[in-house]
């Protein structure tokens, strides 16, 4: 097969299997904690960051780290007042970034890369952007292997968490860090809008079909991998965009999981009687 | 009776949430070993306030608290993520997390105690179980399970009978009864006053201590109109009452 004598496309190849099974495993805790609109400010929120490295002709790697830095910082500043609250502090943040981004980058004296910052360049994956991409994947397999206990006991019962010894904002606080790590390694290949795809379909496919933690986490990795493999292969054939045809991939697994096995039905949540008669 | 040397004393204890007003103001009372203190009051008279204080999660403004042993919070099992993907005994293993550096597996005595801790509550065939699966009166057995993993000494129940059907009910005080029996104690939330009357001592709270003492004594009518207010209706001349809870749902 084709895809796999050319260099560029075998590079393109491992970069998409190791991006989306880092990001698949990840996912499964992201959505657990329902931090889906976190993960997808972060992403668009560094776009100014892109814009700025795209105009130095910095790297994209070293744009994105800077844009998320200082939009979690904004995020952190607008949230501390109360009468805005921390939703609308992260929706107004995220947009001016955004704005800001475009702004930037369909100015007249810019290069048009915009597209490139939006929707990824898989196919210009370096060797620098594959060794980015294998150690995201052993820190991402590190840190959730690490904090797999303190992580299930903070989602299930965060109520309770800090009498078991565990903190649930410190550890929602290091799930961020690492979705910051993983949106920012992973910028390069699937870009702005596109990167939430691979970090939130195989992940919705891992839980949809896995009956234990353990089993959701290694499904939506597999399944993250597999859409790397499955979208680079039909771009290749299809001669369509790399990028698009990963995370349409990814979402295309998502909707056979969902075929497979449907959602439950929700628990009906126990309802406390309006009145409560005591005796004496 | 003398408090020294009790599992729980609690002295002049106020709190507030973000160090603003006082959600909980002079609250003094202590638990011997094996006592169960029911703490009475309507929702936002300071309960949960009270626990998180104990618990160490808000900062106690004024006053002391002393806690001998380890101290495990039971909450509501409505409370806990029932879409997420743990088995009976892994929840009951949680209790041994505070113990268990990261880098480390759980060790076989944890698990093994584990196992002894849901065959103690009755579901030791259901281990392998997902929580989300059982009743609610299993879950809150399940709950409990977790703190004799974490071989807690003062027990922090939070309506633990909420939501359970009756033979739960009793399963539930069967085992409380034995925990009392080893000397635990136990504080047990609730905004029922005839619960409050299976215990051996009630705390009366509504935004402040209103009273403590055993049932008899302490749950007039005078003491249950200063907790629940207008919430209380006093029938048979003040041998029975009434407490009812006004919820608002939006429509």
């Amino acid at each position: 097969m084709e895809i796999l004598r050319s260099g560029l496309l075998q590079r393109a190849l491992l970069e998409a299997v190791i991006l989306g099974a880092a990001c698949g495993g990840l996912g499964v805790w992201l959505l657990h904690v329902r931090a889906t609109y976190a993960a997808e400010s972060l992403a668009h929120a560094m776009l100014p960051g892109l814009v700025i490295a795209a105009l130095l002709g910095a790297p994209l790697l070293l744009g994105a780290a800077g844009g998320v830095l200082v939009a979690a910082t904004l995020i952190a500043l607008a949230a501390r007042d109360t009468r805005v609250g921390a939703e609308v502090a992260v929706g107004v943040t995220v947009t001016t970034a955004f704005g800001l981004g475009a702004l930037l980058a369909l100015a007249p004296d810019v290069p048009a890369r915009l597209g490139e910052l939006l929707f990824g360049d898989l196919l210009g994956t370096s060797p620098a952007d594959l060794v980015a991409a294998a150690a995201l994947a052993v820190l991402v397999a590190v840190a959730l292997a690490a904090g797999h206990r303190s992580l299930a006991a903070a989602v299930f019962d965060p109520v309770a968490a800090p009498s078991l010894g565990v903190r649930p904002a410190r550890i929602e606080l290091g799930l961020l860090a690492l979705l910051a790590v993983a949106v920012v390694a992973a910028v390069q290949a699937l870009g702005n809008l596109l990167v939430l795809a691979l970090i939130v379909a195989p992940a919705a496919a891992g839980i949809r079909l896995g009956a234990s933690l353990r089993a959701q986490i290694a499904l939506a990795a597999a399944a993250g991998a597999l859409a790397g493999l499955l979208g680079l292969v039909a771009s290749a054939a299809l001669d369509t965009a790399a990028g698009a045809s990963v995370a349409l991939a990814a979402v295309a697994l998502y909707a056979l999981a969902a075929l497979v096995r449907p959602a439950p039905a929700q628990p009906a949540r126990a309802r406390r009687a309006p009145l409560e008669a005591v005796g004496g | 009776m003398s408090a020294a040397g009790a599992p729980l004393e609690v002295v002049g204890l106020s709190a507030s949430y973000g160090g603003g007003a006082l959600a909980l103001r002079d609250v003094t009372f202590s638990a011997a070993e094996g006592e169960a203190v029911a703490v009475l009051g309507p929702n936002g008279g300071g309960k949960t306030t009270l626990f998180r204080a104990l618990l160490g999660e808000l900062p106690v403004t004024t006053g002391t608290v002393h806690v001998r042993g380890t101290l495990a919070y039971v909450p509501q099992t409505e409370r806990s993520r029932l879409d997420f993907p743990v088995s009976a005994l892994d929840v009951a293993l949680m209790g041994a997390y505070g113990r268990t550096p990261w880098y480390r597996r759980i060790a076989r005595a944890d698990r093994a105690l584990g196992r002894r801790a849901l065959d103690r509550v009755g579901l030791a065939e259901r281990a392998g179980t997902r929580f989300g699966a059982l009743s609610g009166g299993q879950r809150q057995r399940v709950l409990i399970a977790r703190a004799l993993v974490q071989d807690a000494r003062v027990l922090l129940l939070d309506e633990p009978f909420a939501g359970v059907d009756r033979t739960s009910e009793e399963a539930i005080m069967a085992i409380l009864d034995e925990l009392r029996g080893e000397g635990r104690v136990l504080l047990v939330a609730t905004h029922d006053v005839e619960q409050a009357r299976r215990w051996d001592r009630v705390l009366c709270l509504a935004g402040a201590q209103i009273a403590f003492g055993p049932p008899a004594e302490t749950l007039t009518t005078a003491v249950l109109e200063a907790t629940y207010g207008e919430e209380i209706v006093v029938l048979d001349s003040g041998h029975r009452a009434v407490a009812v809870q006004h919820h608002w749902h939006p429509h």
